[in-house]
């Protein structure tokens, strides 16, 4: 894995599978406090204590179609060189909530990546799924929805390549703009 | 043209974008489109199946061709991501295996525009008599 963008894209996956219809997605870059967090929740099946323990057993998955799990430990991995570390907390028939918290300038973190494309990818790529955005720079935060934008967008799939091109370009605008008003 | 920022600016170009294209009843008949399903599981992302997704993104778009691309989970064939599963309208579905972005470009060009099949394809030991 590159970058984080692409460990996010791995973890939805797994809230997909566990057949999750809305999936809360919150990015936090904070410089000043030199710490990034990335923390993805879902209302899947969710999972026992047990499996929940087995979670960073790269031999554990609950998969049939190969004998490894590694999406997860991978993250894990990458988040403890960085100076941080994974949590999960799971209910079962409840849901499931990852978080992972990074130290920022962690020679080992790997870069954030284009969240905004790995957004809008899950976004067109799962239209039976909701999902919620939030992204969080130095306390400033910008939050998008799929309900808002499909309340937008009218009877325009969220999955068609123009729209998707500008809900990308509306979460870049709003992120960079974030950053922006900080220096000034 | 400005940049989007909010929600507003997003409807006002919704509706300029209503007005310019042809009508493209996608939402109704979603059997009537290319089904492009890049696999992004674990093993795919780390081979580079969102680069792969975007190609075929931007491809499709350029050609015009009425198609979805969406996401599936891990098919087992680890050892040959990212893989692709391709299904035209009124056909079985491909997988293709090893796809980067040439490849992605070639699979619309010679499949789905030509019907024409490329190396590559899963299950490798497929055979008719």
């Amino acid at each position: 894995m590159n970058d984080l963008a692409l460990h996010l894209l791995d973890i939805v996956q797994n809230s997909l599978v566990a057949g999750a219809s809305f999936i809360t997605i919150e990015v936090d870059e904070n410089p000043a406090g030199n710490l990034l967090t990335i923390s993805v929740k879902d209302n899947g099946r969710g999972m026992s204590p047990e499996q929940v323990q087995k979670l960073s057993d790269p031999f554990f998955t609950s998969r049939t179609t190969r004998k490894v799990g590694l999406g997860v430990p991978l993250l894990k991995h990458t988040a403890e060189q960085s100076g941080g570390g994974l949590e999960v907390v799971s209910v079962p028939g409840k849901g499931t909530c990852l978080t992972t918290r990074f130290q920022y300038d962690h020679l080992d973190r790997p870069p954030l990546g284009d969240v905004a494309n790995a957004v809008v990818l899950m976004i067109s790529a799962n239209p039976g799924v909701d999902f919620a955005y939030k992204y969080t720079y130095n306390g400033r935060s910008y939050n998008v929805d799929t309900l808002q934008l499909k309340e937008v967008m009218g009877d325009l799939p969220l999955n068609d390549l123009y729209v998707m091109e500008m809900i990308e370009e509306m979460i870049k605008e709003n992120q960079s703009d974030l950053k922006v008003c900080q220096i000034r | 043209m400005t940049k989007i920022k909010s929600l507003d600016e997003l409807r006002k170009r919704k509706q300029q974008l209503e007005q310019s294209m042809e009508i493209r009843e996608k939402s109704n008949h979603p059997e009537s489109l290319v089904q492009i399903k890049v696999a992004m599981a674990t093993c795919g992302i780390a081979a580079g199946a969102r680069t792969v997704m975007n190609a075929f993104v931007e491809k499709i778009k350029k050609e015009k061709i009425p198609a979805v691309v969406t996401q599936t989970g891990c098919m087992g064939y680890c050892y040959a991501e990212p893989t692709v599963e391709v299904k035209k309208p009124g056909q079985d579905p491909v997988v293709f295996s090893y796809v980067d972005v040439k490849k992605a470009e070639e699979i619309v060009d010679k499949y789905i525009l030509n019907n024409e099949l490329l190396d590559g394809i899963l299950p490798a030991n497929y055979q008719t008599i």
